[in-house]
């Protein structure tokens, strides 16, 4: 439903920022979280709409151990 | 000066237009006859095709309304086979263009009539109320080579999948001026002889080819599956397309398959010689980003496929509706 | 060892346990699934169906036909993301009444309506607000904005639905779910807290989820693992917090106020939709009452396959009748309908 994408601030005046993504800059609002220069933000219709962790990798290895875990719950279970 | 509707009276004003800008820089043996209809040099077969450009900006960033005019008819040519000679060329101005827009297209077109190789050999002028923009039609006659066959549906099991470059650039240009999102993305417009003149020339086993234009490729390969009742067969991972594109794309929810290009061609050759192509694609002008992406196969008869990244596969359809950003 | 996400495809690629009908609710990951090839890595005890949530898809006609009537009226454009122009009122789509001399703009940021107002004052603009609580915070901005300015041309006809009424609907009433893809860019505004209670409550697992192939695999793998638990989990961390977006829910707040929705092949839902509040009302194009759904077809049982009751295939007008090209109901329509990607060829489906 809700197509968004992922963004670095650029610079940020007043309620607007230009976010660059992938080398395309796009100006959107930024009136519904705080942001600064340099944020990792997730856009949607003009608007960001979080500041996104940057930390990719380690949340992933987080959801991998957590998998782990619930596979491991499971068999035990059956 | 603007375009007013006594440019397109058939009378003095008319005649300024055409001696000013038209013929000064269209000039050439067939055109300056100024007759009712050009005279050409006849062959055993020629290719005729035509087509209408009306296209919003009128400049881009990679070009502009008469090289796009231009390129869209000498690549359908070439796509045939045959040997692009002569357009023609009829503009239908809006009153208030202004003559020096009207003049950069012209000159536009001139020089790229000139690199693709071909002479515009006939025209004509319109005008009509607006908001001062132009739709250029462009018709164009090439020669067939003897014994030249090619087509859709010569296509078999094995042959290679070859794409000339990145997709779709210029329609994320065009958008991207559209939509104010700023980024390096230029327009691929442009005459694709020397690379289709390198493969005849090398005698490459050119199955069949198609400039990718509006409808994208993944319209054009359930069209060729279509047509040679064999599947089609890419791969995500090996389809060029660039960094911003690519991100443009996720911004508005294209997707780089369906979108259109103005000097982007599908090749389909014999796996024999499919690097040799490839090679050939790479050295030619505006080839440098060709590669090699899929097959055609036994599996989906009829139907295009994408092997996925993931290890998943999805069957293309052709493209509906406009192709509008979506956002939902 | 094999990479994780390599070992996750091959567990549910060779998964044999009971049958599992797993429902992701987004449309947009509706449309990575099937553009991924998602649905031929899976075993066939797991089924993967699409939810209610495209905002174009649950959108009724009575909505379509007043877009139509405001597109015609004197000095009036309506202005629409580009999905919502195909879809069929009872009548016609925006589309056709385009055609046929309707003013219609196509965006793709609501916000452009701003500038198309402060530009031509002596115009009216209606913004097709369709959405969720992903975009229903979009419109709140804006709507602020035009009011802080004093535009006084520009007016929103609203559809919002929010989705914590819609699953708790589809959970009473569909018992053969057995786990929820939770719709991971309305978490981010939400946070998760709505989707704990709902998994609790019907003893059902919803694990949130990202849009990349990888990230909807493991979220898909995810539930597989927690079946018959009713808990909820995290797996987009790095945009969903628990607490989702405080700061955005307040000034959808601020702007709107809940009320029953009618969703295309439900009816209507108490508590599911967001509609102007009066202290804004100056904004609304009179989108209250906006809930008869007649369709253009009657044959057509959209309805039933945005429940996951059938699936395209079985409905009459399926491929006959009905086709990308001429959509006879707003599931066709969308990239991300379920009946559009059927009839691609993606689903298993034939044609």
């Amino acid at each position: 439903m809700c197509v968004a994408i992922t963004g670095v601030v650029r610079s940020v005046e007043g309620s607007r920022a230009e976010v660059e993504i992938r080398g395309n800059r796009l100006q959107t609002e930024a009136g519904l979280v705080r942001v600064k220069p340099g944020d990792h933000v997730l856009v949607h219709a003009g608007y960001i709409l979080q500041v996104v962790s940057e930390s990719e990798n380690e949340e992933m290895e987080k959801i991998w151990a957590e998998l782990r875990e619930l596979e491991q719950d499971y068999d035990g279970a059956h | 000066m603007k375009i007013t509707m006594a440019h397109g009276s058939g009378g003095w004003e008319t005649s300024q237009l055409i001696e000013n800008l038209f013929a000064r820089y269209f000039s050439n043996p067939i055109l300056d006859r100024m007759e009712d209809s050009a005279v050409v040099e006849g062959g055993a077969r020629i290719a005729f095709t035509t087509d209408s450009f009306v296209v919003h900006p009128l400049f881009f960033p990679g070009g502009d309304i008469g090289r796009l005019a231009v390129c869209g008819t000498v690549n359908d040519l070439l796509m045939s086979g045959s040997r692009p000679a002569y357009l023609s060329c009829a503009m239908i101005l809006q009153e208030g263009l202004k003559i020096e827009t009207l003049e950069n297209i012209v000159r536009s077109m001139a020089e790229t009539a000139r690199e693709a190789g071909v002479l515009i050999a006939a025209g004509d002028t319109k005008v009509v109320e607006g908001p001062g923009e132009l739709y250029i039609n462009t018709s164009g006659i090439g020669y067939m080579p003897e014994g030249r066959n090619i087509g859709a549906s010569l296509c078999r099991p094995g042959d290679r999948i070859l794409v000339s470059g990145c997709l779709g650039d210029h329609h994320a240009a065009i958008m991207s001026a559209r939509m104010g999102i700023e980024n390096e993305i230029r327009s691929d417009a442009a005459p694709l002889n020397r690379m289709v003149n390198g493969l005849f020339e090398a005698g490459v086993g050119v199955r069949a080819m198609r400039d990718i234009t509006r409808g994208g490729l993944a319209t054009i390969l359930e069209e060729y599956a279509h047509a040679c009742r064999y599947g089609m067969e890419i791969r995500q991972k090996d389809i060029p397309v660039s960094v911003q594109t690519r991100g443009f794309c996720e911004i508005l929810g294209l997707d780089p398959l369906y979108m259109g290009n103005e000097g982007k061609m599908l090749l389909v050759v014999k796996e024999e010689d499919a690097s040799q192509a490839l090679e050939i694609l790479r050295g030619s002008p505006y080839g440098e980003g060709a590669a090699m992406i899929g097959e055609v196969t036994t599996r989906h008869q009829g139907r295009a496929y994408v092997k996925t990244d993931i290890g998943g596969e999805r069957l293309l359809s052709p493209l509906y509706g406009e192709g509008l950003p979506r956002i939902c | 060892m094999t990479a994780p996400i390599e070992y996750v495809i091959r567990r549910l690629s060779e998964y044999d346990g009971p049958p599992l009908r797993l429902m992701e609710v987004c449309g947009t990951q509706t449309a990575e699934i099937s553009h991924n090839g998602i649905r031929n890595l899976l075993s066939t005890a797991i089924q993967m169906i699409s939810g209610p949530g495209c905002p174009v898809c649950v959108t009724v006609s009575a909505y379509i036909d007043r877009l139509i009537e405001l597109s015609g009226q004197e000095g009036t454009t309506v202005v629409s993301f580009g999905d919502l122009f195909r879809v069929p009122g009872s009548r016609e789509s925006l589309s056709e009444a385009k055609a046929a001399g309707g003013r219609a703009e196509m965006v793709y940021a609501p916000a452009q309506i701003l500038d198309m107002a402060r530009k031509q004052p002596e115009k009216q603009f209606v913004f097709a607000a369709v959405g969720f609580e992903t975009t229903a915070p979009v419109y709140a901005g804006i709507i602020k904005k035009a009011k802080k300015e004093g535009l006084k041309n520009l007016r929103f006809l609203t559809s919002l639905k929010t989705m914590p009424a819609a699953i708790r609907w589809i959970c009473a009433h569909e018992p053969d779910i057995q786990g929820f893809l939770a719709p991971g860019h309305v978490c981010a505004v939400t946070g998760t807290k709505d989707y704990e209670e709902i998994a609790r409550e019907y003893g059902i697992p919803f694990v949130v989820s990202g849009f990349s192939p990888e990230e909807l695999i493991t979220a898909i793998y995810g539930l597989v693992c927690l079946r018959g638990r009713g808990q909820t989990r995290n797996f987009y961390p790095a945009v969903v917090r628990p607490e989702g977006n405080p700061e955005a829910r307040a000034v959808m707040h601020e702007v709107f106020e809940p009320c029953g929705a009618a969703w295309r092949g439900i009816g209507r839902i108490e508590g599911s939709g967001l509609r102007i509040r009066a202290a804004f009302r100056e904004f609304d194009a009179g989108s209250d009452g906006l809930e008869e759904d007649i369709r253009k077809n009657s044959q057509c049982r959209c309805a039933q396959v945005l429940l996951g009751e059938i699936s395209p295939g079985d409905c009459p007008l399926f491929g006959k009748v009905c086709t990308p090209a001429t959509p006879q109901g707003a599931c066709m329509v969308s990239a991300e309908g379920s009946c559009f990607h059927y009839y691609s060829g993606n689903e298993g489906g034939s044609r």
